[in-house]
């Protein structure tokens, strides 16, 4: 079967220690005549290429910024999941396993979890031991905070700036293995393609961004920590860079495409202000710690409010929405990210929105700075609130902060079984970039644990385990002399050329905002058939227009931003097209997928009882309870549809209740 | 509002460059300043000419890509800010903008604002890091460390190595940046057995790079958007005396 997911057999706590003892291993003296090439230089990627490069791999990394410290790791804020129970609040291996799989509400691969779980605590060693400063108590010991979708304090954090703190621990691991010569680095280099020999993984072909010059790398086999797809919407909390051609190249290629149309959308963004925006900027979950969402109950006053004639902190107590403590009493402002996105879009959807767009909800910290003092709030939150002032020109520690819900994270990416290896042999895929561990929705500080532990602690054993299986005799025997090179070559400039030679009259910038308007629209936070139907009609019909009138100004022999652009907005097309199919497909709700045909009315009984409020997310478990998997089958072709079986063994399926 | 842009324009490495004049009008006061420059070059777009190349990635705060002067000011003159999150309000209609790339010897054009800053890399490389091997760490609590430690270290790995103190110096020195990293690491105990020789390493990878000595000026501390002090610079020195005392006695057996 192509899409076998090589889960190994035995109980699900002991999978993961009896694979590793029965796997392949390259012996120390022979790592050194293998070649691993890892696109991207995140926390997956970094991390991976550090580890194997001390392990005696030649390693050769790219990266399209100028630096593998830029990558997008950087930016999360929050915190990393681990499963210490330092706290002594019962938390455990097993309890991190089963939030997760709760949260991503029963769409991801069982094993996989558990196995990130199990390592978790593994992450939280390495990191301190590399000198990654997190947040400690006068004692010495390590702090901990809360985060959404759990009822205890596993999340460890440096600041509001914990992502950056663990990509630079990643980035100097891998740093120092550059500066011993293990690993080559090609920052500025976008990789356009990957080449397939005798159906494995043996190279890439990249694009140097500063001279233009198409390159090609042989290698043994070939990593992709590439990274989502958020920016498929145009706007989203991504950096500006980050794009789905390199995915989008392997699945062109032959790679399995699972469960696009899983997009998280995260709830706490600070709202639009117009249509000259190029991002949305993420106020961090941790802020839900401690501040109190709220719309006011009465559309006058949201009226009032967001025509400037009323300041929020007017609105007497009794007027006020606190719908996350209404609707889900027991994790009250910590509910998971699609549940509390969906709440806000409901209340500005009955006209109980505020910003002047009316796209907006309270966060607002009135009560906690009244509790702990605004000398603790500053501490905890201060580079936080300092943020949202400046891009805002509004001060959180008087008005409440506006937030609105945005494109975050992407669950869904390049299938891979349990080696964390695609359907095409020798091609591995980590981090964001694959679609294993968060199933329909991932829960806060939880990518950051996912991205380390595909790096540190998953690929350097499985991929010696492909490289072994192939034997010695394989090693560096594929060269770029090799008639699949000279094919990919030409047809990654073909594409080049073509994009120069339409010189049409809209810029690439604008094509890409228009597909955003269509996605978010139409496969934003909430989707329905006739939309979606809709949507694939119109990606279809701005991808011809794109291809006829695009204008690409200057050389492909220089630093050309336009033209890089241009290549990452087309496979945004082709993309977001596959994303809307497989959200049509998909007919049920679940996690951020959320179809409006199919959530829980007054009529289920489930309601009634009370166990849920109406207006859930409504799974079909019997029907859908499977990875959904497009393979590409040509230009212009309907992908078809493969799936992959969801077997829990330990866990049942369940209806998700935060209540 | 309106504005009147004077922007630095250089074709690549091997070209001259020279300053060029824009006008541009309707830019929204909550807009970005790299919001700003993206309509500029859709307008420049739309005329066929070249856009404005420029280093952007996060346009959060903390990639450290965006990197430019803007009126004499690295990362422009709001303090403790990007490029990327200094906003149009701080400015006025009608005002003249100048907008330059770093300028340092170690830091070479690429293109427009664009300048190449691997030599920031090759520091961490020398020497910028704790030699950690993947699998070998203890338990992550078995070594206590104090708050004010921790976070004494937090404030200098706060550094996002964008390259403004390398910029606002008059003789392009990467004390600050390259001094925050060796505050960082040497502060900690994980850090304390490479000590020496990372500060050793990472003083003479500073200096092969051709970045230039430290005078004391100060405007490293005043342009930093993370607000990296010169303790750190402070610290280094100290650090790098110790460890070349030890070493010229360990050398003399």
């Amino acid at each position: 079967m192509e899409f076998n997911a090589n889960i190994p057999e035995g109980p699900l706590d002991q999978k993961w220690t009896k694979h590793k003892t029965k796997i392949k291993l390259v012996n120390p003296a022979n790592r050194r005549k293998y070649h691993v090439i890892i696109v991207g230089s995140g926390l997956a990627g970094g991390a991976a290429a550090a580890s194997l490069a001390e392990m005696g791999y030649n390693v050769s990394c790219f990266c399209y910024q100028d630096s593998p410290r830029r990558a997008h790791s950087i930016a999360a804020q929050g915190g990393i999941n681990a499963s210490k129970n330092y706290q002594n609040d019962g938390d455990s291996t097993f309890r991190l396993f089963y939030d997760t799989v709760k949260g991503g509400d029963f769409r991801s691969r069982e094993a996989n979890v558990y196995r990130l779980a199990e390592v978790s605590g593994n992450i939280i060693d390495q990191c301190v031991a590399q000198g990654v400063p997190f947040a400690r108590e006068y004692g010495g010991l390590l702090a901990n905070r809360s985060f959404g979708g759990a009822q205890v304090s596993r999340t460890f954090y440096a600041r509001g700036q914990t992502g950056q703190q663990l990509l630079l621990g990643a980035y100097q691991q891998l740093s120092r293995q550059i500066g011993l010569g293990q690993v080559k680095m090609y920052n500025r280099h976008e990789m356009l393609d990957v080449v397939l020999v005798d159906g494995h993984a043996k190279g890439i072909i990249t694009r140097n961004l500063v001279d233009g010059k198409i390159e090609r790398f042989a290698g043994d086999c070939v990593i992709l920590a590439t990274g989502g797809y958020g920016n498929a919407f145009f706007l989203s909390t991504n950096a500006q860079g980050c794009n789905v051609t390199a995915a989008f190249r392997a699945y062109r290629r032959g790679a399995g495409f699972a469960n696009p149309c899983y997009t998280q959308i995260h709830p706490t963004c600070i709202p639009v202000h117009g249509d000259q925006q190029s991002k949305l900027t993420l106020m961090s979950e941790s802020l839900r710690n401690d501040g109190r969402v709220w719309a006011p109950k009465d559309r006058e006053t949201a009226k009032k409010i967001r025509e400037g004639k009323m300041h929020p902190g007017d609105v007497p107590e009794d007027e006020r929405d606190y719908y996350l403590e209404r609707k889900y009493p027991s994790f009250g402002n910590l509910a998971p990210r699609d549940i509390s996105s969906r709440a806000a879009k409901e209340a500005c959807d009955d006209g109980r929105g505020i910003a002047s767009t009316g796209l907006g909800v309270f966060l607002d910290f009135r009560d906690a700075i009244q509790r702990f003092g605004k000398d603790t709030i500053a501490e905890r939150y201060g580079n936080l609130f300092d943020m949202y002032n400046r891009i805002t020109g509004d001060d959180p520690y008087t008005t409440p902060m506006m937030i609105y819900p945005a494109v975050h994270y992407t669950m869904g990416g390049l299938w891979v079984d349990y080696n964390l290896e695609s359907n095409l042999p020798g091609l591995f895929v980590a981090g964001e970039a694959n679609f294993s561990d968060h199933g329909a929705n991932r829960l806060g500080a939880s990518a950051l644990m996912q991205g380390l532990a595909d790096g540190y602690f998953v690929l350097p054993y499985t991929v010696g385990n492909y490289l072994g299986t192939q034997g010695l005799a394989a090693a560096g025997k594929v060269t770029t002399d090799a008639p699949e090179f000279e094919q990919a070559e030409s047809d990654v400039r073909a594409k080049i050329d073509k994009l120069l030679s339409i010189q049409g009259t809209e810029s690439p910038r604008s094509f890409h905002k228009r597909l955003g308007d269509i996605t978010w629209s139409k496969c934003g936070m909430a989707r329905d058939k006739a939309g979606l139907e809709q949507a694939i009609v119109e990606i279809q019909a701005l991808k011809k227009e794109f291809w006829e009138n695009v204008k690409v100004v200057g050389d492909a022999n220089e630093i050309n931003q336009e033209l890089e652009r241009a290549g990452r907005v087309a496979d945004f097309m082709d993309f977001g097209e596959l994303m809307c199919r497989d959200a049509l497909m998909r007919e049920e709700s679940c996690g951020g997928h959320f179809r409006v045909e199919h959530q829980y009315t007054e009529e289920d009984e489930i309601v009634q009882s009370g166990y849920l409020s109406p207006g859930e997310a409504k799974r079909h478990d019997d029907e859908f309870g499977f990875v959904g998997i497009w393979k590409f089958e040509g230009e212009d072709q309907v992908p078809s549809l493969h799936k992959e079986m969801l077997e829990y063994e330990e866990v049942k399926f369940a209806t998700r209740s935060y209540k | 509002m309106k504005l009147h842009l004077k922007i630095w324009r250089q074709k690549n490495a091997n070209n001259p460059g020279g300053f060029e004049g824009y006008d541009l009008d309707d830019v929204s006061e909550d807009s970005s300043f790299l919001e700003m420059l993206d309509i500029l070059n859709e307008q420049l777009v739309d005329k066929g000419q070249s856009p404005v190349a420029f280093d952007h990635d996060c346009r959060e705060g903390i990639c450290g890509m965006c990197s430019m002067m803007i009126n004499g000011h690295a990362h422009g003159p709001e303090k403790a800010t990007t490029a990327c999150q200094l906003h149009m309000r701080h400015f006025k209609d009608g005002d003249t903008i100048t907008i330059e790339p770093w300028r340092a010897k170690a830091f070479p054009v690429q293109k427009d604002l664009i300048v190449d800053r691997t030599a920031f890399d090759g520091i961490i490389q020398a020497g910028g890091f704790i030699t950690a091997r993947t699998g070998s760490a203890q338990d992550a609590n078995l070594t206590p460390i104090g708050k004010e430690v921790a976070d004494k270290a937090m404030d200098a790995a706060a550094c996002i190595g964008c390259g403004a103190c390398v910029a606002a110096c008059p003789n392009g020195s990467a004390m600050l940046f390259s001094g925050a990293k060796v505050t960082h690491l040497n502060s900690l105990p994980q850090g304390k057995a490479e000590r020496d020789r990372r500060v050793l390493s990472v003083v003479h990878a500073m200096d092969d790079a051709g970045f230039g000595n430290c005078t004391n000026y100060g405007e490293c501390q005043e342009a930093c958007p993370k607000e990296i002090k010169l303790d750190v610079i402070a610290k280094m020195n100290r650090d790098y005396a110790l460890a070349s005392v030890r070493s010229f006695f360990s050398k003399a057996g």
